[in-house]
């Protein structure tokens, strides 16, 4: 929402602040004024010019001199132009020697404008420049008399015409106005209207708002005779007001009303179109005018739209529409889609003589739907959409017939139509200052509070507390509300800081969270950094990473609205975003990267989703650069105990997972429950990703962690053993393909219960060995608890073992 | 046999000595078994009786001498030789330490563990809640009815007509407050999705932590005061705030607040945009409709709640300037938190 100046001056004018001033005390009274701009900031001297003499420069073909007359005593000065439409008698803004000007002639803006001064142009001396309405700082298309391509011909505007020689042009061109951009909130559609603006600045600096005076309008005819309508559809149309406007002149609305509306950045067409745009700003009030004699059997109908039915809008769009929109018809056709756009069909041109005026309030979702179905945007719909008060359009349409008298655009016929069956009444709002203070915690008075609520036009009737809300107040509704309107006049910067005097609350995060944060200082002390990616996924991504068709990680959930296909479907891994990761850093040429991100997948129960899916909470590791499977291996143990998993954790090579080297590759059980996986990337997949080095990956589902922490038992103190232990350090040979698991499980389950420790410290292959064969070297660490061992003990354990590691083809190495 | 001259003659070569092994050789020749003292022991066999004890006792004294110069030497061998090995030992202090080096938390996640502890400090409670949401908890629970334009304001993703990506993580305010666990103070960090494309400073998903405190008697200005202790903490005692009213469906009175620019301390700087301020969050004070909707009386609790992007806070705090690093996991980038 923009409002210049003047604008809101008309209304409030006691007004007399600075821009700055006015800015600051619109924002904290609750109207946030997101910038401004002063629109003679960096306009100087700049007088109105008469070009008394035109030559062509002696050296150059596109430049002319110009003698051109600057002071009402006729003081001379030359100028030298390229611009090709200036005439001589022609009257032109001219910057002297030392002035300045906002931008270059084709709209380029400079922070602090543009400094012109007296020079030579190929050779012939210059003293100062005529301007374009760009060189101004405004908008050519809010200049519709302007030339596109040259000096702005103040002559050439009956109203500029008779402007003294050597007067300001700046004032000229009501260019001593600012332009203040707001951002309104949703709920103050009355702000969305240039009185409704008005009366918050009043308000503001408790000024008098002076709203305009709407006399009777209209001949002594009646509007019956013209026009009769019928609502069919009252639920999406609660009022339906329209006039006549006979005899037209089409004519280019008066100087101050073009002014103020290209203020607001609306370009000036014509008297009626810019009187409905005027209305339209000034009351929030959209209103659209048709052709009288367009409209068959001078019948308006308002009805719903046929399903199917195709309607070509005045913009010479054709439409398709569907039963749920609403149009308004004649007896025969329909002339124009309800608070959007007329129809070509019945819109003004040129020649219209006879015309409808129609100011109607129409239901903000159905033409919010409507318009998003059809792709439209207008301001009227903007209006619309935000749901107007009723009772304000009747106003707007005799403002409407006024100014339409007063500019002499048309007769305007007596009497108007009005079908509005269920008159929008003021609701009452009970209040007492002690409930609106305990809601603040404030002190203020009952009579602060009223003298508040008066500013606003509400009224108050004291001896019951009870405020009268007006209906274009709709956000209005209870107590806090009204504490609102005191908080917001009062000042926000006024009430007191204070903290909650409740009972105390035991603060702190869930199991859940300690868990994570966790698992996230141990990633970290491993030199893993934290990453975070998108929850989107692109479903192109399970090929790259060569899942199976039948895999359920495709089955994710699929966004009905995303933002292309790169982000169309919920993740049901987050495996991708980490190699797309580990890719940007590999492309960047970072060395040894290792990241994890702990967030989560999105596993639906079904599909589509009728429930909210299972939310996972996985820790996602990914690496590149020094270090191999089995740091990463290291890594996840440490994790997985770290968070409270003291137990053993074994990785099963059955893991078959797509993405991963086939042969190196694990799920990771605990408790015989897969908690996590674990592998080196498959050399495909890097491909897929850009990734020319091995890389690993490791993946802790948190939430089936969390579910096996429950089970655990507390951790207790077991005493420190008193007894010295035997070590015994033995080394087998065995096929490459048994795994060490299959020999460590064989010894502890010899050992028994003295067998305390078994730790592989070597792995051999090579020289020395028979082909596909390998050494693993274990030590053995016995103790018992309640004596010292003695040597035929443990020798008598370790012979069952290496026999029982012999049946099973494992033999000590020779 | 002159003992004396043994001495004498001990003492001149334990002070020539030149090493540990010499100073053995020595102890040997005059205090072993068939050593020069010994020898002249075994000779007091030949004295009277009367001279024997004296001869003794010389005879001892000179052995402990002679131990007492050969310890003396042995220390001085001892410390010349450690002193010359710690000499040798001595390395280059300014080499690298030998560590893995630690990795980085994520810039969002430090802000989020700065923000809980104020929190938490306070007596709240850090609660989650689901990303992927029903609309009733996301908008209708919140007094955004069905088709109301505030809801277009939000670009929500859908999917389904009543199942969406949450747009606030306000959401969570609703499962907490149908608890009807009071009084409430928490704070609800997490994810959050709208349709913004990616750039500069907007993302399709991004953080929010709410907070809500529902008690009797809670008031504005407390949400003003607690606010305060927020901002000082995170930003520096020193940090000054600014409510400005503004609009929320569910919250009323409402606001938006700022803080004083922390570069400039309100100065204005290019970092603020010239205005000595950066707004950092909404807030209000709970719509009595929405407490309704979850069961709790208006009448006998009233709270405040408020929503702050963790971005937003990450960004300002660490001075980035693209919220797209946040989301790339360039190593560089995480490096330098």
């Amino acid at each position: 929402m923009n409002t210049s100046f003047s604008w809101i001056k008309d209304y409030v004018p006691d007004l007399d602040v600075s821009a700055q001033e006015y800015m600051d005390a619109m924002t904290l009274s609750g109207t946030k004024c997101e910038g401004y701009k002063e629109y003679d900031k960096n306009l100087d001297k700049i007088v109105v010019g008469k070009i008394n003499k035109i030559e062509k420069h002696p050296d150059a073909d596109k430049l002319v001199v110009c003698q051109v007359a600057i002071d009402e005593n006729g003081t001379e000065v030359q100028i030298v132009t390229g611009a090709p439409n200036v005439n001589e008698g022609d009257k032109v803004p001219v910057v002297l020697d030392g002035g300045r000007v906002d931008a270059t002639h084709s709209g380029g803006a400079a922070e602090n404008g543009i400094k012109i001064k007296k020079g030579k142009l190929r050779g012939v001396e210059s003293f100062g420049m005529m301007c374009s309405i760009e060189e101004l700082g405004q908008d050519t298309n809010m200049y519709p008399d302007a030339a596109k391509d040259g000096i702005y011909i103040l002559s050439d505007n009956p109203n500029y015409k008779d402007a003294p020689i050597g007067s300001d042009v700046v004032e000229l061109l009501g260019l001593h106005d600012v332009m203040f951009d707001y951002e309104v909130t949703s709920n103050r559609v009355d702000c969305f209207a240039m009185t409704g603006m008005a009366r918050e600045v009043a308000a503001t600096f408790d000024k008098e708002l002076k709203l305009p005076e709407v006399k009777e309008t209209g001949n002594d005819e009646k509007v019956e005779d013209y026009i009769s309508v019928e609502i069919k559809n009252h639920d999406l149309c609660p009022r339906y007001t329209a006039r006549v406007v006979k005899d037209i002149k089409l004519a280019p609305s008066p100087e101050w009303m073009q002014r103020r509306l290209s203020s607001v950045g609306i370009r000036p067409i014509n008297n009626l179109v810019d009187i409905t745009n005027f209305v339209m700003e000034e009351y929030g009030q959209p209103m659209h005018a048709y052709d009288l004699d367009t409209i068959a059997g001078k019948k308006i109908i308002v009805k719903n739209a046929e399903k199917g039915e195709k309607f070509v809008t005045l913009d010479g769009i054709e439409h398709e529409l569907d039963e749920t929109m609403l149009m308004i018809c004649d007896a025969e056709k329909s002339i124009g889609l309800a608070g959007i756009m007329g129809g070509e069909n019945s819109m003004i041109t040129d020649d219209v003589k006879t015309m409808l005026f129609e100011a109607a309030t129409f239901d903000g979702t159905n033409i919010r739907l409507t318009g998003k179905k059809l792709g439209m945007r207008t301001d009227a719909q903007a209006k619309f959409e935000k749901g107007l008060d009723p009772n304000n359009a009747m106003a707007a349409m005799n403002r409407a017939c006024q100014l339409v008298e007063e500019l002499g655009a048309g007769t305007v016929v007596g009497g108007a139509f009005d079908d509005y069956p269920v008159k929008k009444e003021p609701i009452t709002i009970d209040y007492t200052a002690e409930k609106i203070n305990a809601l603040l915690g404030t002190d203020i008075s009952e009579d602060d509070m009223i003298k508040y609520f008066e500013k606003l036009d509400l009224t108050v009737d004291r001896e019951n507390h009870k405020v009268i809300i007006p209906t274009f107040r709709q956000d209005l509704l209870r107590l806090c509300d009204l504490a609102e309107e005191v908080a917001r006049f009062y000042g926000y910067d006024k009430i007191p800081m204070t903290l909650p005097k409740g009972a105390a609350t035991a603060g702190g995060v869930s199991h859940k969270m300690r868990i994570e944060m966790k698992a996230a200082d141990i990633m970290t002390s491993f030199g893993f950094s934290e990453g975070m990616t998108f929850s989107f996924e692109s479903p192109k991504v399970y090929d790259k990473l060569l899942l199976r068709e039948d895999s359920k990680l495709r089955n994710s959930i699929v966004i009905s609205n995303p933002l292309g296909e790169d982000y169309s479907v919920m993740r049901t891994s987050a495996v991708g975003g980490m190699l797309t990761s580990l890719s940007l850093n590999y492309n960047k040429r970072n060395k040894d990267v290792r990241l994890f991100e702990l967030a989560n997948v999105y596993i639906p129960k079904q599909l589509p989703l009728t429930e909210r899916p299972d939310e996972r909470m996985q820790l996602t590791c990914g690496m590149y650069g020094k270090g191999d499977f089995y740091t990463m291996k290291g890594v996840i143990d440490e994790v997985i105990k770290g968070i409270g998993l003291n137990g053993e954790t074994v990785y099963s090579s059955d893991s078959n997972i797509e993405y991963l080297h086939p042969g190196r590759q694990a799920n990771v059980l605990y408790k015989d429950k897969a908690v996590a996986y674990i592998g080196e990337v498959h050399p495909t997949v890097l491909k897929n990703f850009g990734i020319g080095d091995r890389a690993y990956l490791a993946v802790i589902d948190l939430k089936t962690a969390i579910e096996l922490l429950e089970e655990e038992d507390a951790v207790r103190y077991e005493g420190i053993a008193k007894f010295p232990a035997v070590t015994r350090d033995i080394s087998v040979v065995m096929d490459k393909t048994v795994e060490a698991y299959e020999v460590s499980t064989t010894i502890k389950k010899k050992g028994g219960k003295i067998l305390k420790a078994v730790e592989l410290f070597d792995v051999y292959e090579g020289a020395g060995l028979e082909e596909g064969k390998k050494s693993l070297a274990y030590s053995l660490k016995f103790r018992a608890e309640d004596r010292t061992l003695k040597d035929d003990e443990v020798n008598e354990l370790m012979d069952k073992i290496i026999n029982a590691l012999a049946e099973k083809d494992i033999h000590i190495r020779k | 046999m002159d003992i004396e001259k043994i001495l004498e003659e001990a003492v001149k070569q334990i002070k020539e000595s030149d090493g540990a092994e010499k100073l053995n050789e020595i102890k040997v020749n005059y205090l072993g078994k068939k050593g020069e003292l010994t020898k002249v022991l075994k000779s007091m066999k030949d004295l009277s009786p009367e001279e024997r004890p004296k001869f003794g006792q010389k005879v001892n004294e000179i052995r402990k001498s002679i131990e007492e110069k050969l310890d003396e030497k042995k220390k001085a061998f001892d410390e010349a030789i450690l002193k010359e090995k710690l000499a040798r030992e001595t390395i280059d202090v300014t080499l690298p330490g030998k560590v893995v080096k630690q990795g980085h938390l994520h810039p969002n996640t430090l802000t989020l563990r700065e923000v809980e502890d104020i929190f938490i400090g306070m007596g709240y409670k850090v609660v989650e809640g689901p990303e992927v949401e029903f609309d009733y908890y996301n908008f209708e629970a919140l007094n955004i009815p069905a088709d109301h334009p505030a809801k277009d304001e939000q670009d929500t993703f859908y999917i389904t007509k009543d199942i969406l990506l949450r747009t606030q993580t306000s959401s969570v305010q609703v499962h907490e407050m149908e608890k009807g666990e009071l009084p409430l103070r928490m704070i609800s960090p997490g994810r959050v999705f709208r349709s913004d494309e990616v750039d500069a400073t907007h993302s399709p998903t991004f953080h929010q932590i709410e907070g809500l405190v529902i008690d009797k008697g809670i008031t504005f200005a407390d949400l003003k005061g607690t606010l305060q202790v927020f901002a000082k903490r995170l930003f520096g005692e020193d940090t000054k705030v600014k409510f400005r009213p503004h609009h929320f469906q569910f919250t009323e009175p409402s606001a938006e607040m700022d803080v004083s620019c922390f570069k400039c301390g309100g100065k204005g700087c290019r970092f603020c945009k010239g205005e000595g301020w950066i707004e950092i969050l909404g807030c209000g004070v709970v719509h009595p409709h929405v407490l309704e909707m979850s069961g709790i009386d208006p009448e006998e609790y009233t709270g405040f709640a408020f929503g702050v992007g963790l971005e937003r806070i990450s960004l300002f705090k660490y001075e980035i300037d693209d919220m797209r690093l946040l989301y790339e996991n360039d190593d560089r980038f995480l490096k330098q938190f």
